[in-house]
């Protein structure tokens, strides 16, 4: 089995004055969550998406999408928790509970916010998740990385070319993912917060899939603007 | 849903823009899984085409040659994985006269409407075929190209005479291999003779009944029917030769585009009451005809293997400027890529 994991938690205090969490905001003319759900429901790869909303967003968050996706019991909408770490265990659960965590299933963590991700982006964290146990999506790093241990001053400068920027889908066999997570004491738990870099500490291997630089997060309302001068920038057929 | 379209921006500039398309509106969401290149698709990659067909119709998604897998099927018609090659042409009106490729209401993919060179196609589904398994995808990649050849044929068997005793075809390009295979399958007891330029290439055409080199054709040669699958600056001495060599009453089907008028004997033509006639682009027929051939006859999609001259897998826009240049610098044949991206 397949799963999609889309993680739209958070409360998107980080897009300027407005109090809609970023996933919900507008990309043309659909909910950026939306544009992200349908690449992952309209992929025959994959069995089930579960979207992880915050608490008092799951009602509108299904009412979104039974208006643009309609009646489908592919998608779920549950609620997420209140840190990535806390989320992922909720989707963890969530299949646990519904259909049992089995050695060959697989799940792709993806940021609802990140709703340009590519079909072979998908194909590559499926079949690349069966073949070596868990892959991050990563691009090489065009920005010399800049480590300051005290943020006053440049501790070291690593080597570029050996560089990578993190995007998403994550994905990794689910059994497996879940007795990690579950092994994590609660200091580990709070320096952990990505799921590749616990796979990482425990000396378990993470494969690369090439992202795609049009990846992108949207974080910050800039990022919303170039969102959608991106979409709009497309010619209309005529 | 976001859709990522490669267009050809200006001449060998190739750019990725976002499109914005609807998974629950009728259309069946393909994905290409090879895309073969035209010599059209070439023209305006290279910008060979008038300053004023550039400007009015980039940017513009290239590639009208292509098959894909169903991705997503809201209609029921098909199921996720299913082969299927689309039909760039977009009919907006029905005509009970006029062919759906004729109509000026129709569309193109590739030519003014953005063609098949995306991440997802979103299309009708009665303009997608299906192809049956056991079809080599990679030939099955240029269907389109072999469907202008089977409508070629169609209207050939509507405007000809019936003594189709020997068949003329000049052009020892992929057309002219393409329309002479053809010929040679669906008329076997005709004789097909092909005239060309370059005697390595017509050394390609090993089922024909005779190839010759147009400087050299024998002065009793006489043929019932021409196809002319020249084009270009060769157009005007190919129809003036099949007007000379061609019995009275034949027929000539013009296939070859050209970008400039083309002077013809028009003297003779009247004299032998020739009927010359154009044939452009194919309908969803011709591709149900071809798909049909494809799966009759195994060896017609062995002799179309052989013509590949590339095929390149595209993980990156420099792969496809990369398939684009073998192609231009290839004589014959065609690239295909391979869709990674």
């Amino acid at each position: 089995m397949v799963i999609a994991a889309v993680f739209a938690g958070g409360k998107g205090s980080r897009m300027g004055n407005t109090e809609t969490p970023k996933q919900y905001m507008m990309l043309g003319k659909k909910p950026i969550i939306v544009h992200t759900i349908e690449k992952f429901y309209i992929n025959s790869k994959i069995d089930k998406v579960i979207v992880l909303s915050p608490a008092i967003w799951v009602e509108q968050t299904k009412d979104l999408v039974k208006k643009y996706i309609g009646d489908t019991e592919k998608v779920s909408v549950i609620c997420g928790g209140g840190t990535r770490n806390d989320t992922l265990m909720c989707a963890l659960e969530y299949v646990k509970e519904n259909y049992g965590l089995n050695e060959d299933d697989i799940i792709l963590t993806h940021d609802a916010v990140r709703p340009f991700v590519t079909h072979r982006i998908i194909d590559e964290n499926i079949s690349c998740t069966l073949e070596t146990g868990a892959c991050d999506t990563v691009i090489c790093a065009t920005d010399t990385i800049v480590e300051s241990l005290d943020g006053k001053t440049i501790s070291a400068i690593p080597e570029r070319k050996l560089m990578y920027q993190g995007q998403t889908p994550q994905s990794f066999k689910i059994k497996k993912l879940y007795e990690i997570c579950k092994s994590l004491t609660d200091e580990e738990k709070e320096i952990l917060t990505d799921a590749c870099k616990i796979y990482t500490l425990k000396g378990e291997p993470v494969s690369l899939v090439q992202g795609e630089v049009f990846n992108i997060k949207i974080t910050y309302p800039y990022d919303l603007k170039i969102a959608n001068a991106l979409l709009e920038g497309g010619k209309k057929n005529d | 849903m976001i859709n990522a379209v490669y267009r050809l921006t200006a001449p060998r500039l190739l750019d990725v823009c976002y499109q914005d398309i609807a998974i629950n509106d009728g259309k069946v969401i393909i994905r290409p899984l090879k895309l073969s290149i035209c010599k059209a698709d070439q023209r305006y990659y290279q910008g060979t085409r008038s300053r004023e067909v550039l400007s009015k119709k980039l940017p513009m998604a290239l590639i009208h040659e292509c098959v894909a897998e169903v991705v997503f099927d809201p209609t029921g018609t098909f199921k996720a994985g299913d082969k299927v090659v689309p039909i760039p042409n977009i009919p907006t009106k029905d005509d009970d006269i006029i062919a759906e490729n004729y109509r000026y209401s129709s569309f193109f993919r590739g030519s003014g409407y953005d063609g098949f060179m995306q991440d997802y196609i979103a299309c009708d589904p009665e303009r997608l075929v299906e192809i049956p398994d056991g079809v080599n995808l990679t030939v099955a990649a240029f269907t389109e190209i072999i469907s202008v050849g089977v409508h070629a044929i169609s209207r050939f068997e509507k405007f000809s005479h019936a003594r189709r005793d020997k068949i003329g075809v000049w052009g020892d390009g992929n057309v002219g291999f393409i329309i002479a295979l053809l010929l040679h399958y669906i008329y076997p007891e005709s004789k097909i003779y092909v005239m060309g330029t370059v005697h390595e290439k017509l050394s390609y055409f090993t089922f024909a009944e005779g190839t010759y080199h147009v400087d050299d054709l024998p002065k009793d040669f006489v043929i019932d029917h021409a196809f002319e699958c020249v084009g270009g600056a060769g157009s005007r001495s190919a129809v003036n030769q099949i007007i000379d060599y061609i019995n009275p009453e034949g027929t000539i089907s013009l296939m070859g585009v050209s970008e400039n008028f083309v002077d013809i004997n028009t003297r003779m033509i009247l004299e032998k009451g020739l009927r010359v006639y154009g044939s452009s682009r194919s309908g969803r027929e011709d591709f149900v005809r071809t798909v049909e051939l494809l799966h009759q006859y195994p060896e017609l999609s062995r002799y179309f293997e052989n013509i590949v001259g590339d095929e390149i897998p595209v993980h990156t826009i420099e792969d496809i400027h990369e398939a684009f240049r073998r192609d231009y610098s290839r004589n014959f044949g065609k690239t295909v890529m391979e869709w990674k991206k």
